[in-house]
């Protein structure tokens, strides 16, 4: 359809790969085994006791229809042209088919209920990993995945594996016995007649491959352009504000559309093939039914080896469940595909590489002696100590100050572009540093290699002498605050998220930390004060409110090291007055790294960079950098000189 | 409810309609092979009569052979049919969305928008397709084979009667306990899903905070929840399987039974009961069919209504009747504009705002967080009703301009700003879909984004990534401005757009929108004072009401917020040239 009209490339875990690219099915059995580990691993027992009452429950289905055989041969025919016949064999064997089938029954009850926990159990363990895993991934992941293809594996992928978790396993492990014992059966009846269905099953087994291949293929396309939509729609829906600003609405539904009609089209192949699978396993069904029934007639009329028109008509009973059987097989194919379609995508999610952390040194609480010697401590101190094992079995304490020196860094996001050149830095414990500098200059980039976002290329980052990549990154990163300028905040309540900062804290503590970030002032005034629950990113406060909870938020973590990248550059000046005033008591006795372009914010700081494309050109204090007459002093008075 | 749903299949109602008509074609095939099945065995195997065996034996085929036609032709059919009806809602619901106010956009969550386009969507799809396979499928094979079963011996068809009440009663009980189950999981989806994009859209906040475990643990909790509500739903479920292998049992006991009586005493023929046999199971079936279609029906019941939900909503933003469709100039009136979110009058955000604005004026515009800034100009482009009073562009209440034309004139840089993925290029043109290379080239110059384009590898085909993150924040901001500026506006309002550009580069925007742009009328949301001084008016929000309107020079001497904020910013300033 509009597979040459390429819409907008929509990037994902589906990767960049054109559209039509099909797995090879060595590919699709990989995946499956992986699934079925995924599955039998976590519920061994259960998984166990679902087999046996599956058997028995299969197996009281196959007796049922042996029965049929014995009731028209051996309890009805010897009755026929009787006087006073006695059904006391029949009712008996009747009461034991009974007894039987209602085995089956409770056996069926049973394996349902305990799947319905495999299977759902399995799904909500495949969302927990995924989570889990992608939490853990690096920055880079979420920089280049559209967001709405990985929420599209969380609901639509997973959801295409329950149907066959939940049907297709126990119904092909029961179709398996079913078909095997029906077919010891069938041999047992009658040799020549058994093979002809040997010749069947071989044809039917083609026949699904064929067409299985193809809706295969379709299912894979059908996720992917899901995963595409999903994320075209997530983009959207974000910026729709946008749109309506733009009035792009017509050009926002040419696109979609575009997608749209790319997830029909292979929807509808993918449903055309597994629709078209049952009706032609059925009548190959039937057309077997013919064939034995034509050469069982002539068999049994000839009376070849013993075999009686009872047997014939018990036979062709069993060529039935036989046929129905496999068509059953056949639909739970389908989910299979389907489900192989999804765990496809949902694997390369748990494949990702996860953010490697090779460090070893950690942050512990101490307690200082008369001479400065540090002791770990078990309860919390107030002060803090790296942890610094040697190769020679020895430890060794650092205290945490807040030093960090960068010591001739490169870095680029990819080894080909570097964009930060040589950077040298020196920040002593309790200093406030400054960048500044045209936008893209770099001064983000730097405070997100402080924290271990980015890897650098070249150089080294020390924090109190120590090379941060020693240092496990949970450790690093909790000693570090930062306040970025997207202030993003969860859904809870707002005391829920300024106890992110710590997620131990008092109410008491909360309200502080708000005191200081001047948050305390306007949270008062919300609908449910602290226990106002805040939606969809806290879609409901200003932007400058949202700023001001970030704020409190970290400094309810009460780090060393803070980092404020544009902190207040959404907030209003009159607001910044009296946040400045908080925020000064949050730095006080740290090491605090700024970046902000309102200089009138870092003018105290106790060295300015001054940053352009990936370098630092200026440094020095505020009176310094003045008297320099450089760059610094263009901007500072560049800023009034239009005024 | 459902006929509007309904509706959006009506471009295929075709398929809709020959997919079951095939799919009952079908069934009187297959209603008809058991009956040769019967003949095959009563006159031919039992009589002995191979040539009789291979005669029917032939009309079965190609009975088998119709039947297969019509059944792939009915598969074939319903496919288009359910999945063409998919992509119509889907269609149909994002087309409304795109009519939807600024209002009905902050009703729902894009999670929740998301599950409704795609889960959602199909569910029903499922259930559609199951409908038109298997709601005709199902109740004629039930008559049919029924129908048979009473040809054949009316007295043993008793036992049927019997087993669907049985199985009747049954599926009702689970259908009518099953349905609040479903209603809650999709809650829960959407909360799952919701929490899933909070995380990938603060996933530097959670690595920042080591809060990974935290959010892993808070996802657990969730998907914990949908896991119980699945489970209870699908415990009502499941009792489905045995219950039918119960009847289906208890229907071949009791015809055993009765059959082998009645054979013995020469009323039926064994060929006859088998197919009885036959029949129990195409009348059973038939009513798990039905079954499981309410259960699809069930569970697609939920989100036909999440559906409808979209797409009833009406955009409380509709042109008028007769609208005009031109702007005659950028003067601007606000005449005692009120405005609410909700409908009440008390929670008012802008109270009494009485403003007059010449074209070709700048305006700047400051005040604290929370004095209704970016409230009061959203007014101007009609992006929310005024509650009480009036907006007048050119002299015109906003509400009697055609939408479109009015916010083509008025364009608006929005304080949460979104860049698409796509090239810069791609992204400008929103502004203005014709726009020349040089045009694109001349908006990035005034907005100061010419010189780092320039830098950039692939310049303005740069990708940007979803949501802009490849480019820094005062980089997105002069892209939105570029963007904006290309619609060559009467009207252009910046809301706090230049947060993160330093003074300089502010400055020069301003200077440039001053040169290239001088009749059109432009107000400017700031934090700084500098940003907003040399304007020729200054508005001075407080709590959203007008406390100052004026230049910098009368407000200075007038006003005390104004005053102190311009103390705050400039004098720290003062104080460092002098040491």
């Amino acid at each position: 359809m509009s597979q040459n009209n390429k819409p907008r490339e929509v990037r994902g875990p589906g990767g960049n790969g054109p559209r039509g690219h099909i797995k090879p099915s060595k590919d699709s059995l990989k995946i499956l085994k992986r699934l079925l580990a995924y599955v039998f691993k976590e519920y061994k027992f259960l998984f166990m006791i679902v087999a046996v009452t599956i058997i028995i429950s299969s197996l009281a289905n196959v007796i049922g229809t042996l029965f049929l055989r014995n009731l028209i041969d051996d309890y009805i025919l010897p009755l026929m042209n009787k006087t006073g016949a006695d059904f006391g064999p029949l009712l008996k064997m009747i009461m034991t088919m009974a007894v039987i089938y209602y085995i089956g029954v409770i056996s069926t009850y049973i394996y349902s209920r305990i799947m319905i926990v495999v299977s759902q159990g399995s799904l909500k363990k495949i969302r927990d990993d995924m989570f889990s895993h992608m939490e853990s991934l690096p920055i880079k992941f979420f920089d280049t995945h559209a967001h709405g293809d990985v929420m599209s594996l969380y609901t639509n992928d997973t959801d295409a594996l329950r149907q066959m978790i939940s049907q297709g396993i126990p119904q092909l492990l029961s179709a398996i016995i079913t078909v095997v014992s029906i077919f010891i059966s069938m041999i047992y009846l009658s040799l020549p007649l058994a093979g002809i269905q040997v010749l069947i099953i071989l044809l039917m087994l083609k026949v699904t491959k064929v067409i299985g291949s193809k809706s295969g293929k379709y299912f894979g396309l059908q996720q992917r352009d899901m995963g595409a939509v999903n994320g075209y729609i997530e983009e959207m829906m974000e910026g729709q504000k946008v749109v309506k600003v733009f009035c792009h609405e017509d050009e926002a539904k040419v696109n979609f559309d575009k997608l749209n009609d790319m997830l029909f089209d292979s929807a509808n192949n993918a449903n055309k093939y597994a629709n078209v699978l049952m009706p032609i396993m059925g009548n190959i069904g039937y057309i077997n039914y013919v064939l034995a029934a034509i050469v069982g007639a002539i068999l049994a009329i000839s009376g070849f080896g013993g075999f009686t028109i009872g047997a014939l008509a018990s036979f062709l009973q069993l060529t039935r469940s036989f046929s129905q059987t496999i068509n059953q097989m056949s639909q739970q194919f389908n989910f299979v595909i389907m489900a192989l379609a999804g765990a496809e995508r949902i694997f390369k999610l748990l494949d990702e590489k996860k953010e490697m952390d090779e460090g070893y040194v950690t942050l512990v609480n101490v307690t200082e002696g008369e001479k400065g010697e540090l002791t770990e401590a078990k309860k919390r101190t107030g002060i803090w100590a790296w942890k610094h094992p040697h190769e020679d079995g020895k430890v060794t304490y650092t205290k945490l100050l807040g030093e960090v020196v960068f010591d001739d860094v490169d870095f680029g996001y990819n080894d080909e572009k570097i964009i930060l050149h040589n950077i040298k830095l020196f920040a002593k414990p309790g200093q406030k540093i400054a960048f500044v500098g045209s936008t893209g200059a770099g001064k983000t980039t730097i405070t997100n290699l402080i924290n271990r976002f980015y890897d650098i290329q070249d150089g080294k980052i020390r924090y109190d002498g120590i090379n941060i990549n020693k240092i496990k990154k949970d450790d690093l990163r909790s000693s570090l605050g930062i306040v970025l300028q997207d202030a993003h905040l969860f859904t809870g309540t707002v005391a829920d998220n300024i106890r992110y900062g710590k997620l131990d804290a008092t109410d008491e503590e909360v309200k502080a930390a708000a005191k200081l970030a001047n948050a305390d002032q306007f949270i008062k005034h919300l609908p449910k004060g602290y226990d106002t629950i805040l939606t969809g990113d806290g879609g409901n406060l200003s932007q400058g409110q949202r700023q001001l909870l970030t704020i409190a938020r970290a400094a309810i973590a009460d780090p060393p090291v803070l980092i404020l990248d544009e902190a207040t550059s959404s907030i209003d000046t009159r607001t910044e007055k009296i946040v400045q005033e908080g925020m000064d008591k949050l730095m006080n006795g740290r090491t605090v790294f700024v970046i902000a372009h309102r200089l009138s914010t870092i003018k105290n700081s106790d060295v300015i960079m001054v940053m352009d494309q990936g370098e630092i050109i200026e440094r020095g204090n505020h009176d310094a950098l003045i008297e320099q007459k450089g760059k610094y002093y263009q901007l500072y008075t560049g800023a009034f000189e239009l005024s | 409810m459902i006929k509007k749903l309904i509706s959006y299949a009506t471009e295929f109602k075709k398929d809709t309609i020959l997919s079951p008509v095939y799919v009952a074609l079908e069934v009187v095939m297959e209603t008809i092979i058991p009956l040769l099945m019967a003949m095959i065995i009563d006159n031919g195997v039992g009589k002995g009569n191979v040539k009789y065996v291979t005669v029917v034996g032939a009309v079965m085929l190609v009975v088998s052979f119709l039947s297969l036609a019509f059944g792939v032709l009915g598969g074939k059919h319903a496919a288009k049919a359910s999945t063409g009806f998919a992509r119509n809602l889907r269609r149909g619901m994002y087309y409304n969305i795109q009519s939807f106010s600024f209002s009905n956009i902050d009703k729902y969550s894009t999670a929740g928008l998301i599950t409704r386009l795609t889960t959602d969507v199909t569910n029903v799809q499922n259930a559609f397709q199951m409908m038109i396979r298997m709601f005709i499928r199902a109740p004629f094979m039930l008559v049919s084979a029924t129908a048979m079963c009473i040809y054949i011996n009316p007295k043993l068809s008793l036992i049927f009667i019997g087993a669907i009440i049985f199985l009747g009663v049954i599926l009702y009980f689970i259908m009518t306990r099953v349905h609040p189950y479903f209603v809650e999981v999709f809650k829960k989806y959407d909360d799952l899903n919701a929490s899933v994009q909070e995380n990938l859209t603060s996933i530097r906040t959670v690595k920042a905070y080591v809060r990974e475990e935290h959010e892993t643990s808070k996802f657990y909790k969730a998907s914990e929840v949908l896991y119980k509500f699945f489970v209870r739903a699908e415990k009502l479920i499941i009792i489905n399987a045995p219950a039918m292998q119960f009847t289906v049992y208890s229907c071949i006991l009791l015809l055993s039974w009765l059959g082998a009586k009645m054979i013995v005493s020469n009323s039926m023929t064994t060929g006859e009961l088998m197919s009885l046999f036959a029949y129990t199971t195409n009348i059973l079936m038939s009513l798990m069919f039905l079954s499981m279609i309410f259960v699809m029906v069930i569970m697609s019941k939920s989100s036909v209504e999440r559906i409808n939900e979209v797409l009833n909503e009406e955009s409380d933003l509709a042109n008028c009747e007769n609208p005009i469709y031109e702007v005659k100039d950028g003067s601007i009136t606000f005449k005692d504009v009120n405005f609410s979110y909700s409908k009440k009058i008390e929670n008012s955000v802008l109270e009494d705002v009485d403003i007059k604005i010449n074209s070709g004026e700048t305006i700047g515009i400051i005040g604290g967080t929370g004095s209704a800034k970016s409230t009061l100009v959203q007014l101007i482009p009609r992006l929310y009703d005024a509650t009480k009073g009036s907006v007048e562009v050119g002299g015109v209440d906003v509400r009697n301009y055609d939408i479109e034309t009015l916010r083509d004139e008025v364009s608006m840089v929005l304080q949460k700003n979104v860049l698409f993925s796509g090239t810069i290029k791609e992204n400008l043109r929103w502004g203005n879909k014709e726009a020349t290379d040089e045009e694109l080239i001349a908006a990035c110059r005034q907005a100061q984004a010419e010189e780092f384009i320039e830098t950039l590898p692939d310049k303005y085909d740069t990708h940007i990534e979803q949501g802009g993150t490849n480019v820094s924040g005062g980089q997105k901001q002069r892209l939105c401005i570029a963007r904006a500026l290309l619609k060559k506006p009467k009207i252009l309002i910046l809301d706090d757009s230049t947060s993160a550009v330093d003074t300089k580069t502010d400055a020069l925007i301003r200077r440039a929108f001053k040169e290239t742009i001088p009749d059109t009328t432009k107000i400017i949301i700031a934090q700084r004072i500098s940003s907003v001084e040399e304007a020729d008016r200054i508005i001075v929000l407080n709590d959203g009401k007008v406390d100052g309107f004026g230049t910098h020079d009368e407000l200075l001497k007038t006003n005390d917020i104004y005053a102190e904020v311009y103390e705050s910013q400039v004098k720290g300033a003062d104080n460092n040239e002098s040491k």
